[in-house]
């Protein structure tokens, strides 16, 4: 054995650290670990739908309650060409593709989507970091769109495919995607937003089209959305779990 | 004193003759073990300390995520708040520092709150230090801290009805009219100041400040603590938008959850010291076998 100097035992220490670390992130890893906590998630699920059986909306507020900014949270502008180009362009060329398990698939522009009944509310934002921010935002109601595609009996989950990509990956696989189950998605207040505050929805919050689904926290409200996909099951999308972050470990069901 | 003296040197004489001391049948004269913690006590008793020290890592380690408290509906950086923990950096040595803010006084809380030290002495940033959260992400703190805050409600669900069914509550846990005059309980007051042990009798119950603080932190905190988690949830304010006006807002809520539990950490640290401070063999054991060995009136 030889010498310890004082740098190179900080050396050592720093990479026993840095093992310790991503010692952590394998603990919130496991498998088995994970399960046993996901009871926590599952008893949250049932008995907030229990008590959410008459889907009663949540609190609307008045234009004097809102708070005076709305910090963007994710993603605030897409990386890569394309969505440079709509944004450059004013989303004149965007498209929202409504397909899966749907009898008419849909292709909307923005005008297209605005022509169709909207719905404005002024509600909390709630971030599972703590924060929460008030609000204004309209758009079309979800169930609208899902109702024009004529969505099939099968279908069970709607899926929110994005524009913003988190991860540079080679098949594609890196891009947000959220997803919900039809008690959320025909929620009176679950909306394809593209209106925030009264005017166009800015590109820090997820333009041109956002989702806003009330009862749950601020990573299940995706932004730059691009297609909307109905699934019998969410096993086959990227990591299988139901959205970007699900897939790293957080919950599906995000009403707490 | 002048007593205990007395008659210390009392079962010292005994003790020399061979013979062991010996009590009247009337008062309680001789070091007496009863059961005093049924199993349900007991079990809830340590099932509820588990799950509670479950809760308070997980719970300042979500904490971490956001360290500012605010009043109201709304609160993100930028909305004044009067309770925030940040680490900044020392414009001169270029050092982190850990500065905590409370209604607009700064404090430097290097060391502690903000910037705390590794195992190596190397400075690490955040709110509360690494050892008093738990390791892992939001994903993991969330997951430990729901999970734990539902076997909190059934802990608790199994302790309430044992203590409405058997009479615990009443029995044990209610002060009776005499124990609650000013003049009961100022003497109970200075017997806690002395950090006197209860003797004899009056071992054999919790003395009325007891009762008072297990009353206070079952019927008042951990519920307080229950239904301001709660109202932190988009999913449980829709079905109960109540619970906003009750707590005066989701920022309001969660600021009443952390003072809450503060005053929850402090019953804690009162618990045990008064744990030590009157036998912790004895206690310990009561709180395990449910034996509890009551002492002599005026002996050792």
């Amino acid at each position: 054995m030889s010498l310890i100097t004082r740098r190179s035992l900080i050396a050592t220490g720093s990479a026993a650290a840095a093992t310790l670390v991503s010692g952590c992130d394998q603990i919130s890893n496991v498998q088995s670990l994970r399960r046993i906590l996901s009871f926590g998630q599952l008893m949250s699920l049932y008995a907030q739908r229990l008590l959410l059986a008459g889907q009663p909306l949540v609190r609307e507020y008045k234009e004097a309650d809102m708070s005076p900014d709305f910090p963007p949270n994710g993603t605030e502008r897409p990386n890569g060409m394309a969505y440079f180009q709509h944004m450059m362009s004013n989303f004149a060329n965007f498209r929202l593709t409504v397909d899966g398990m749907v009898k008419k698939p849909l292709s909307l522009t923005v005008d297209e989507i605005k022509a169709m009944p909207s719905r404005t509310q002024i509600t909390m934002h709630n971030c599972d970091e703590g924060w929460s921010a008030i609000g204004q935002w309209t758009g079309v109601p979800l169930a609208h769109l899902l109702q024009t595609a004529e969505l099939m009996p099968e279908a069970r989950y709607i899926v929110f495919h994005c524009m913003d990509e988190m991860v540079r990956t080679p098949d594609n696989s890196g891009f947000y995607y959220e997803s919900i189950d039809l008690f959320d998605a025909l929620h009176a207040q679950t909306i394809l937003a593209y209106g925030m505050n009264g005017k166009a929805l800015p590109v820090a919050h997820g333009a041109p089209l956002r989702l806003r689904v009330e009862r749950h926290v601020g990573y299940k409200h995706a932004k730059y959305v691009n297609r909307i996909e109905a699934v019998d099951r969410l096993t086959h999308i990227a990591g299988g779990m139901g959205g970007f972050w699900e897939d790293r470990g957080y919950q599906w069901y995000a009403g707490l | 004193m002048a007593l205990n003296e007395q008659s210390a040197l009392a079962d010292e004489v005994d003790a020399s003759r061979g013979i062991a001391p010996q009590a009247p049948p009337t008062a309680v004269r001789k070091r007496e073990v009863m059961y005093r913690h049924s199993v349900a006590v007991r079990l809830t008793h340590w099932i509820n300390a588990l799950i509670l020290v479950l809760l308070l890592i997980s719970g300042l380690r979500l904490f971490n995520y956001h360290p500012a408290l605010y009043w109201g509906d709304y609160g993100y950086s930028g909305v004044p708040s009067f309770f925030s923990i940040a680490a900044l950096e020392d414009i001169e040595t270029d050092e982190p520092v850990g500065v905590t803010t409370i209604m607009g006084h700064n404090f430097i809380t290097t060391g502690v709150l903000g910037v705390s030290y590794d195992a190596m002495g190397e400075p690490v940033t955040g709110a509360f230090p690494r050892w008093l959260t738990l390791p892992g992400g939001l994903a993991l703190a969330r997951d430990v801290h729901f999970a734990a805050a539902w076997l909190l409600v059934f802990n608790g669900f199994v302790y309430l009805l044992f203590g409405l069914f058997t009479g615990h509550f009443r029995r044990a846990l209610v002060p009776t009219g005499a124990e609650l005059r000013p003049r009961h309980l100022l003497a109970d007051v200075w017997n806690h100041m002395r950090l006197r042990r209860s003797r004899g009798e009056a071992a054999r119950r919790y003395n009325v400040l007891q009762k008072l603080a297990y009353l206070i932190v079952v019927f008042v905190l951990l519920p307080v603590m229950v239904l301001t988690g709660l109202t932190m949830s988009p999913a449980v304010t829709a079905a109960m938008p109540f619970l906003f006006d009750l707590f005066g807002g989701r920022q309001s809520a969660r600021t009443i959850h952390f003072l809450v539990v503060d005053l929850l950490v402090l019953f804690v640290l009162v618990h045990i010291i008064q744990v030590v401070v009157t036998g912790v063999f004895n206690n310990m054991r009561s709180m395990i076998t449910g034996r509890y060995a009551i002492l002599p009136e005026d002996g050792k």
